[in-house]
């Protein structure tokens, strides 16, 4: 909506409602139509605020999510705009929060629940791995659980310990899960939508160094291409991106990953080596065909990922990649992965977190000579 | 010090607070505020679970003088109309048929394991039958006949045991949950279902089971807290069995009883003699009108007896003494309704065994219906994992379907290999 809309409209004089109320809405966000810089998460606090119009048994709670908006804000103002039937304080119990949401997803709500911090989800564990993930399945599919856990995690934000945990893993482990971790602002916007509107339990996973991200998009337009989508069942749901297109080698990421890789593709190219980035965006359900198309065509991949390597997400891409792509493969595949420590503390978090120059180091070792 | 007088002095100490004008009991809910203004009582007396454990029928059948029952003010229940009381003790005796059939059937191969509620009979069909058609049950693993009473098809409910599968009714349509293993999670699912009810106003009642051992469970904690601070309309019951597989209460708990737990998190907590189905019905008929009413979560303790191992895998005379086991023989809950109900007048031989032909019909169709070979749907294994299934799983659903396929066509025969 553009502000030449409200003058002409104004001048003809025979102002509808409809019309007048679009006027004052462009009048008011004149200055922010078209593509803003944007953070993810505003992204994600309008994904539920959309959904909360779209949806009445749409509900969001947590600690501190309602009157303080949550510890990094992404539910600011929901308790004020859908009052505190819909977005509401809990006590401070995530095992209570899980479980309560199980019981409301049984009888018809749509619950979207924070976890503040990723390791602070572990006291919900046994509600998530016992039950979010297998009610479907016990019930043999009489009882759906449309159930979003919101988890923000990971590092590089100079956390205190309990606060930097990369616990996708686990989750992606379980059988019944599904698993997203949007990378960039658009993305955080559809998939928490689609995440919302699933009727499968999805573990949310928002890297939270990227919150304050910002790139330029228009909000008004992901709202409209999402609700036009969701028709179509067009889906970000098993579909990786191809963050950037490249020839000589496949850089794989998710989440908080996706940006250090896309600064290494970068770099690597002033170098004049060519990588293609990919963004796996859902974990769980896994998108091998695009994944295996690009390394394929390159012929050489690295894994990038913040958690711990061993026995993790990173290591089942590797091991997906190799029974797919083996007669492509010019290189063994790598990893650039944090240590098998635990997360360190904040001054030593730098030594732990994947690079850029540690990525280019895993690409030089790709066997460019052979 | 009451609850009341100790919030209200909060805003009288409190170090530069403003002082809080809290009536005495702006706090409590509803019935409880009415029932200390009613009766003269604290909020404590209110709260905590009678001096003595409610006890309507002694274990000779005979009805208490009602000064004997346990009953103080605003813990009063009055006896259970003689329609419910027939309707209890015959599901009675169809509970008790079902529990020995089901461990002739465990020792016979039919089941896998059978996890006996035989003792406890009477908090099983009082569970069930205190509640309306629309409110929901949440049970755990022993409590079969408390499922099969709120009208679940009994084939249905002992699928779990059987091992085709891991749920056999549908919770949505009978307001059952599954049977719950992981102990007390269940609870929390009860708050949420009672939550979203709420929610959209209706005035559904939701009643949780558990038994003594889980009571140590964090989700136990979690649970209650929720539906207090909530205000949620849950019915907590807990049947206090004594042992935990082998661990005796003691061991899980020194407070004075587990109904007092219920005035930590601000709720009703009362005691009952589970072995008592008249008591029970008395307890829990009242128990979900407060809650009905607004009354938010309370907390039933029955005092029962497992009168067999935990299941045919256990052995209990490696942790108990047979004349323990003994005394409980002489509480039993069918023995002593069948003795105060012929002495009122309600039953007679020839309804007694109308009803003792109902429960074989029942025995009749657990032993045919559990007796029959299953057949089970391999691709079942990926149906119902997601309700939007993934490619990987489409993958791994095909591969079985192959690896079957050549199986029948001679490949394999499981037949040749292992003659």
């Amino acid at each position: 909506m553009s502000p030449t809309v409200t003058t002409s409209a104004e001048a003809d004089g025979n102002v509808s409602l409809a019309t007048a109320r679009a006027a004052a809405s462009a009048a008011a966000s004149a200055e922010e139509a078209g593509p803003q810089p944007v953070t993810m998460a505003k992204a994600l606090n309008t994904a539920m605020a959309d959904a909360m119009h779209a949806d009445d048994s749409v509900l969001v709670f947590g600690e501190d999510v309602g009157m303080l908006g949550g510890v990094f804000r992404i539910t600011d103002g929901l308790m004020k705009t859908f009052g505190e039937q819909r977005c509401f304080d809990t006590p401070l119990a995530e095992s209570g929060i899980v479980g309560m949401a199980v019981g409301m997803a049984i009888n018809g709500m749509r619950p979207v629940i924070e976890m503040q911090f990723d390791a602070f989800a572990y006291p919900a564990f046994e509600q998530i791995v016992s039950h979010v993930a297998k009610m479907h399945n016990r019930t043999k599919g009489r009882v759906k659980l449309p159930m979003v856990i919101r988890v923000p995690y990971a590092g590089g934000i100079g956390g205190v310990e309990h606060h930097c945990d990369s616990s996708e893993s686990y989750y992606a482990h379980t059988a019944g899960l599904k698993v997203y971790t949007p990378a960039t602002v658009a993305d955080a916007y559809h998939m928490l939508r689609e995440a919302i509107d699933s009727d499968d339990p999805v573990m949310f996973m928002e890297p939270k160094k990227l919150y304050w991200s910002k790139d330029l998009v228009d909000l008004d337009a992901l709202r409209e291409e999402y609700e036009r989508k969701a028709d179509g069942r067009e889906v970000t749901e098993g579909r990786a991106a191809i963050a950037r297109s490249g020839t000589d080698a496949t850089l794989i990421a998710y989440g908080p990953s996706v940006p250090t890789a896309l600064a290494a593709a970068a770099a690597a190219a002033e170098e004049g080596r060519s990588l293609e980035v990919i963004d796996i965006r859902t974990i769980v359900p896994f998108d091998d065909a695009t994944v295996a198309a690009s390394v394929r065509k390159t012929g050489r991949a690295v894994v990038v990922a913040e958690a711990h390597g061993f026995a993790s997400v990173s290591s089942e891409i590797v091991a997906r990649i190799q029974e797919r792509c083996f007669h492509h493969l010019a290189a063994p595949i790598r990893r650039v992965t944090g240590f098998d420590v635990p997360y360190p503390a904040p001054k030593l978090e730098h030594f732990y977190l994947p690079g850029v120059d540690r990525i280019l180091d895993a690409v030089d070792d790709l066997q460019w000579e052979d | 010090m009451t609850i009341s007088a100790d919030h209200a002095s909060l805003g009288a100490t409190g170090q530069g607070r403003p002082t809080l004008e809290v009536a005495e009991d702006a706090r409590l809910p509803g019935p409880a505020a009415e029932a200390v203004r009613k009766f003269g009582i604290t909020t404590e007396d209110y709260m905590l679970p009678a001096r003595h454990q409610i006890q309507m029928v002694d274990q000779d059948g005979n009805l208490k003088h009602h000064s004997e029952q346990g009953a103080e003010p605003g813990h009063e229940y009055p006896l259970p109309g003689n329609d419910e009381l027939l309707a209890a003790y015959e599901q009675l005796v169809v509970g008790r048929r079902v529990n020995d059939q089901n461990s002739a059937l465990v020792r016979q191969g039919r089941m896998a394991v059978y996890p006996s509620s035989h003792g406890q009979e009477a908090c099983q069909v009082a569970a069930a039958l205190c509640l309306a058609d629309g409110d929901w049950m949440f049970p755990t693993y022993r409590d079969a006949v408390a499922v099969m009473a709120r009208g679940v098809d009994p084939i249905e409910a002992m699928t779990i045991f059987r091992g085709d599968w891991h749920g056999g009714y549908d919770p949505l349509k009978h307001k059952v949950g599954i049977q719950c293993t992981p102990l007390t999670t269940q609870l929390l699912h009860a708050v949420g279902v009672a939550h979203a009810a709420k929610l959209r106003g209706e005035d559904t009642v939701v009643l949780a089971m558990c038994g003594d051992g889980a009571t140590s469970e964090g989700d136990f904690h979690e649970a209650l807290n929720f539906a207090a601070v909530f205000h949620l309309p849950v019915i907590f019951f807990v049947q206090n069995n004594q042992y935990a597989i082998s661990v005796p209460l003691a061991h899980q708990s020194v407070a004075p009883s587990l109904a007092h737990k219920a005035v930590g998190y601000g709720m009703a907590g009362e005691r009952v003699d589970g072995n008592d189905a008249v008591a029970l019905l008395a307890v829990l008929d009242r128990a979900v009108k407060l809650a009905r009413e607004g009354s938010g979560p309370l907390l039933v303790e029955a005092h029962t007896y497992r009168m067999q191992a935990h299941t045919n895998a256990d052995d209990a005379t490696r942790y108990r003494q047979d004349s323990e086991v003994a005394q409980w023989v002489a509480r039993d809950p069918l023995t002593r309704m069948k003795r105060y109900l012929t002495d009122k007048g309600l039953l007679d031989d020839g309804s007694d065994a109308r009803i003792a032909e109902k429960a074989e019909t029942v025995a009749a169709q657990l032993r045919t219906g559990l007796g029959e070979d299953v057949s089970v749907d391999p691709q079942d294994l990926f149906k119902y994992v997601f309700a939007t299934r993934t490619l990987q799983l489409d993958q791994q659903s095909a591969l079985l379907a192959d690896e079957l396929a050549r199986d029948a066509a001679g490949a394999f025969s499981e037949e040749e290999a292992y003659k």
